[in-house]
């Protein structure tokens, strides 16, 4: 073993001992990125179908409901359908409304630590899990472009916020029917329920935790960022689970507006 | 108890094999106790590392069943059926047997600019135990390394070891930037000549930790975000540029304390 | 000139725990040349493992505390064998070197107000140990390794020391060693020699020690020409696992005991409060209410009998299990779960926690843990001038647990991190000093640097001989059964006798293997020094005719006054390391008056 002096400069590199084999794990490494594989692919062509097919993403006053599919809210172009826009629209957009939108929701969890992880491991194999081999020759892993922009989750967290903010609207305006007054349908619970997941996910994101309170040095004499970070850190601890749990969801309210527009299936009223 | 059957890396740089050993299993037994048996009888020039034999000093990291785990603390009973292959860690290279020249951790330790504390008043300083517990986190790393010899960066990537701290120093470096007393600003160092951005996030770090360590969740990510900061801040950048500013350098904004 | 590998420094430090570090630091900011060695990987020593924590009357939870109180619990818990003025200068300069240690990058568990928090453990009167949760020494190697590296130190990991090597005129001017990774041999030249090279328990079979606790510095400085003192003093920690047999002798901290644990033998008594001898009643609590009474308010009850000294509580447990009233692995029952909650011994006990869930498979927030004595420390070690470090061997000095004097006959829990900062600052100031008066060695004695290679390399050419491993398991047995906890004169006869053959034994050894980190070889070269350990901690049981603090003997049970005058103090008729001992009465230093009337004051 050498030794440790601050002039000479230790060698780094030279023979490595062990086989040379991909990985000497015995156990189903595999299963992890499979399933990472499976879930995402599934999400990324559903919701792919569902932005090129503009029809049937809200339910209006015809039905007596306000219920507007997130894949489509704000809706902001000029060809979305009666009353599911929000105040203005943008002419000259011929196509789905879907993508003026999808970019800022697509970069957060693009540019996700969580998201990042995952793909990473399973599409990117770099590596294909813990002590299993890169799949490439050469890494420079987030030190160029384009990887470098993962720098910019930051900022796409702020754009997630807005977002969470109008998809909230969205689901309180939902609770007044159009032509009946209040009431809770199936449509409201499941567009507050994937409101609420989606302010989890973003809350318990790892920048959401920086900006509260984990940029400073000391705690004590921010009393209020303290308890801000103390109230984020349970929920960053489970960003995984909000993950794939807003994920789902959000793909799972699509279908469902879909298939109360399209009169497939009735918005059942509870009360 | 039955008999185990141990296959046991055996050679140096000039080349090596695995070696079997079927060797008679006792209650309760961690790896490094059959591997001891072993070279109290069979093989007494065995090379393995071992000091405290209670997870406490980080000496005898290996890869069991091709995971990097602490010999001492990977009980038997916990293994699948079938033989058990003991094999030195990959990322470093390799002394003998189980013995790898772990150097490649001195050097970038000695990199690193140490804290640079305000100054101690009278008495001692007064700090609060909220903010002294994140970096307490991870001071309970006992550098055993395996965090080091999991990371794909320098484990699959030889050339990257030049400029790549690895997950033990990011720790050491986010309890020096969290810890109340320091004044050093070690942003432009971590990300610059540390080589924070090689790092992908995929946590195989966190997953080896033999302490439990949030290695990734509360030390990677957390400076990965104050780099943002420091560095990728476009309203700062803008700023900078009107006033024709330049960063700091590394150097500048951390520098190793008087002796 | 050889053609070994060579290096000079003017101070060179040997071993790179606690004491080496803090050794080299002063040395260090002196402005002299410094090199270490360590026979591990640096970070590794034995300091990880300690884990209540450092004691320092800093006075930071119990104002009353001063460095008296603390100077007075020493000397009392080391039965007045200690070198007062070692304890005297650790109880006044431990708060100092604890608050350095801050700036350095420690980070101690706080006080309300942002103190250092301190907690309590046996013998010390008010709660003075400073800690970082459970595993305080790692705390303290961590802060010094990252100092000694900031500041650009040379370190030589996993290099073994042979030898202690003078110049032409006697004084110690450097070592042979080799690196463990090669097998290859190298010299160093220095102008003085600091000895940190901790404790010797490698040498019984249930120990807290790791491999690494051979006593070589003890042999080495034994060979040079200094004395060892107090040998027969080794301390048999109370608490150490005694199940499963593979993690048998594993520390449990003392901390679990300051923290509300009691020891409870099979029939379910806190046997403890029949065990306290008359020196302490006055200050320990005669009921459980009583000392329930006292984890929260010291002053609202005495302290519960768990909390004596480390010497007493060993022995009771002993009594409890050789009277057929342990439990079914032959320990007693260390009891927190009933007493405190999950998440108090979560939070203050974390290690504890995950060293019995992983290795035994006990949850201690609902379970007792069996626990038992294990060889922990040895009170004894190279003879010091206390303000200094230096040893009888010019240009030798020694500090940590290599050193003998500061603890007596008993060391104190957490009394060693304290005295590694203290002693190794000192001794780092004193081999400064030293090398500063210019009357350094200057060259080494290549004939001795050759004769230790040659004796070294002699196992390799025995094609038929012993299995070094054979020969320290037996020598782990012979030790344990007959120089254990409990002595006797027949069994240290038998043992002193047996030692003589062991001797015997190491001379044939045959290494099978290359020297490139070859174990057998490692260990072979280990076993002289354990072999010198055995023997001086054999005579000085021998001629102890008397129990005190860590050495009790079945057939002198009490302590005798004739010898509570001197320390017993061995030396070696030769220097080799086969050379005969010699033991001779050493008187202790006359304490001053002032602190003699410190330690007579009534509780």
């Amino acid at each position: 073993m050498a030794v440790i002096e601050s002039s000479t400069d230790v060698v780094l590199s030279g023979v490595r001992g062990g086989p040379a084999v991909k990985t000497l794990r015995q156990d189903r490494w595999w299963l992890q990125p499979v399933v990472t594989v499976s879930i995402l692919t599934a999400f990324v062509v559903y919701s792919t179908w569902s932005a090129f097919n503009p029809h049937n993403y809200y339910v209006g006053a015809m039905m007596h409901r306000d219920l507007i599919s997130p894949f489509f809210s704000p809706c902001l172009a000029s060809s979305c359908v009666e009353g599911s826009q929000i105040g203005f629209a943008l002419s000259g957009w011929s196509l789905s409304p879907a993508f003026l939108i999808l970019i800022f929701p697509l970069g957060f969890r693009l540019t996700c630590y969580y998201y990042r992880r995952s793909y990473y491991r399973a599409f990117w194999w770099s590596p294909p899990a813990c002590a299993v081999s890169d799949g490439h020759k050469k890494y420079t892993g987030e030190t160029r472009f384009p990887l470098l922009m993962q720098n910019a989750h930051r900022y796409f967290f702020y754009f997630g916020i807005v977002f969470n903010c109008l998809l909230t609207y969205d689901a309180l305006r939902a609770f007044h029917q159009p032509g009946i007054g209040f009431g809770v349908t199936l449509g409201t619970i499941v567009l507050t329920v994937n409101a609420t997941l989606l302010w989890l996910y973003s809350l318990s994101c790892h920048a959401c935790r920086h900006l509260c309170g984990g940029s400073l040095k000391t705690f004590s004499n921010h009393p209020v960022r303290h308890r801000l970070w103390k109230f984020i850190t349970p929920l960053n601890e489970n960003h995984m689970k909000f993950a794939w749990a807003s994920l789902i969801f959000v793909a799972l309210t699509d279908v469902f507006v879909r298939l109360v527009a399209s009169g497939a299936i009735t918005d059942f009223r509870l009360f | 108890m039955a008999d185990v059957t141990m296959k046991i890396w055996r050679g140096d740089a000039s080349g090596g094999e695995f070696q079997n050993y079927t060797i008679e299993q006792n209650d309760n037994e961690v790896v490094l106790d059959v591997i001891h048996r072993i070279q109290a009888t069979e093989a007494p020039d065995l090379a393995c590392r071992w000091n405290c034999k209670a997870g406490k000093c980080g000496s005898c990291s290996a890869e069991i069943n091709g995971k990097p785990r602490l010999m001492c603390m990977t009980r038997m009973d916990t293994l699948p059926e079938g033989p058990v292959t003991v094999t030195p860690m990959k990322t470093f290279p390799i002394i003998r047997d189980l013995v790898t020249d772990v150097s490649f951790n001195y050097a970038m330790a000695a990199k690193i600019p140490a804290l640079l504390p305000k100054p101690m008043p009278e008495g001692g300083y007064r700090l609060m135990q909220e903010d002294v517990e994140r970096s307490q986190e991870f001071r309970k790393c006992i550098e055993c390394f395996l965090c080091q010899d999991v990371c794909h960066v320098i484990r699959d990537h030889e050339d990257n070891k030049a400029n790549y701290a690895g997950p033990r120093f990011f720790i050491r470096i986010a309890e020096l930037e969290m810890n109340p007393l320091d004044t050093n600003d070690r942003r432009e160092f971590v990300r610059e000549d540390m080589g924070l951005g090689y790092c992908n996030i995929t946590k195989c770090c966190t997953e080896v930790c033999p302490e439990g360590i949030h290695i990734t969740d509360n030390a990677i990510i957390p400076l990965k975000e104050r780099v943002v900061a420091a560095n990728y801040d476009p309203v700062a950048w803008l700023g900078r540029k009107i006033r024709r500013q330049t960063k700091k350098t590394s150097a500048e904004a951390a520098v190793q304390p008087a002796p | 000139m050889s053609n070994y590998e060579h290096h000079d420094y003017d101070v060179l430090i040997i071993g790179a725990g606690g004491a080496g570090l803090r050794a080299a630091i002063e040395a260090k900011q002196r402005g002299l040349k410094v090199g270490i060695i360590t026979k591990s990987l640096l970070g590794k020593a034995h300091t990880v493992m300690a884990e209540g924590g450092m004691a320092a009357a800093m006075g930071n939870v119990y104002e009353e505390d001063n460095w008296m109180v603390h100077f007075r619990d020493t000397m009392r818990g080391g039965k007045y064998l200690n070198n007062y003025r070692m304890a005297e200068l650790h109880a006044k300069e431990a708060p100092e070197r604890v608050l350095e240690l801050e700036q350095w990058g420690a980070l101690f568990d706080r006080t309300k107000d942002g103190k250092i928090l301190q907690r309590d453990f046996g013998g010390h009167r008010y709660a003075r140990l400073a800690h970082t949760g459970d595993r305080t020494g790692l705390e303290l190697i961590r802060t010094l390794q990252q100092k000694v590296v900031s500041m650009g130190t040379d370190v030589f990991m996993e290099v073994k020391v042979l030898k202690l090597v003078h110049d032409d005129a006697g004084r110690v001017a450097g070592c042979v060693a080799y690196h463990r990774a090669s097998g290859e041999f190298v010299t160093f030249a220095a102008k003085a020699v600091i000895l940190a090279t901790g404790g010797a328990g490698k040498s019984w079979k249930f120990t807290s020690n790791s491999w690494e606790g051979t006593g070589d510095g003890h042999a080495m400085a034994l060979w040079a020409g200094a004395k060892l003192i107090d040998m027969e003093c080794i301390q048999f920690h109370p608490t150490g696992m005694v199940w499963p047999l593979s993690v048998r002798g594993i520390l449990v901290t003392e901390g679990v005991r300051g923290d509300g644990g009691v020891l409870r033998n099979s029939l379910g008594e806190r046997f403890m409060f029949n065990y306290v001898a008359p020196m302490f009643r006055a200050e320990t609590a005669e009921t459980e209410e009583e000392g329930d009474l006292w984890y929260d308010d010291h002053n609202a009850g005495r302290r519960p009998p768990e909390l004596l000294p480390r010497d007493e509580v060993a022995r009771a447990i002993n009594t409890e299990v050789k009277a057929g009233r342990g439990g079914p692995h032959g320990g007693v029952f260390l009891d927190i779960g009933s007493r405190r909650s999950a998440e108090f011994i979560r939070r203050r006990l974390p290690s504890m926690y995950h060293q019995f869930m992983e290795l035994a498979g006990v949850d201690i927030t609902r379970e007792a843990m069996e626990i038992g004595p294990t060889c922990h420390y040895i009170m004894g070690g190279v003879q010091v001038d206390a303000d200094t470090a230096a040893t009888a061997a010019p240009g030798l000095f020694a500090a940590g647990e290599v050193a003998g004097g500061m603890h007596g006959a008993n060391r104190l829990g957490g009394n060693s991190l304290s005295d590694l900062i203290v002693f190794g600052k000192r001794a780092g100031a004193g081999a400064a000093d030293y090398v500063l008066s210019g009357q350094a060695a200057t060259s080494l004695n290549q004939s001795a640097v050759e004769a230790a290679i040659k004796e070294a390399l002699a196992p390799f050419e025995r094609t038929e001989g012993e299995n070094p491993y054979t020969i320290q398991h037996d020598l782990q047995e012979m030790m344990q059964a007959n120089v254990g906890i409990i002595r006797t004169q027949s069994e240290l006869d038998f043992a002193l006798g047996e030692l003589d053959k062991f001797t015997e034994r190491v001379k044939n050894i045959a290494v099978k293997g290359g020297r490139a980190y070859n174990p057998g070889w490692n260990l072979t070269t280990d076993l002289p020094a354990m072999l010198a350990v055995c023997k001086t901690v054999a005579l000085g049981a021998s001629f102890r005719k008397e129990s005190r603090g860590g050495h009790t003997r079945e057939d002198f049970p009490t302590a005798s006054e004739e010898f509570s005058k001197f320390n017993l103090a061995h030396s070696s008729n030769g220097g080799n390391w086969d050379s005969p001992i010699e033991t001779t009465e050493s008187p202790l230093l006359p304490i001053p008056q002032e602190l003699k009337a410190l330690l007579e004051e009534a509780h």
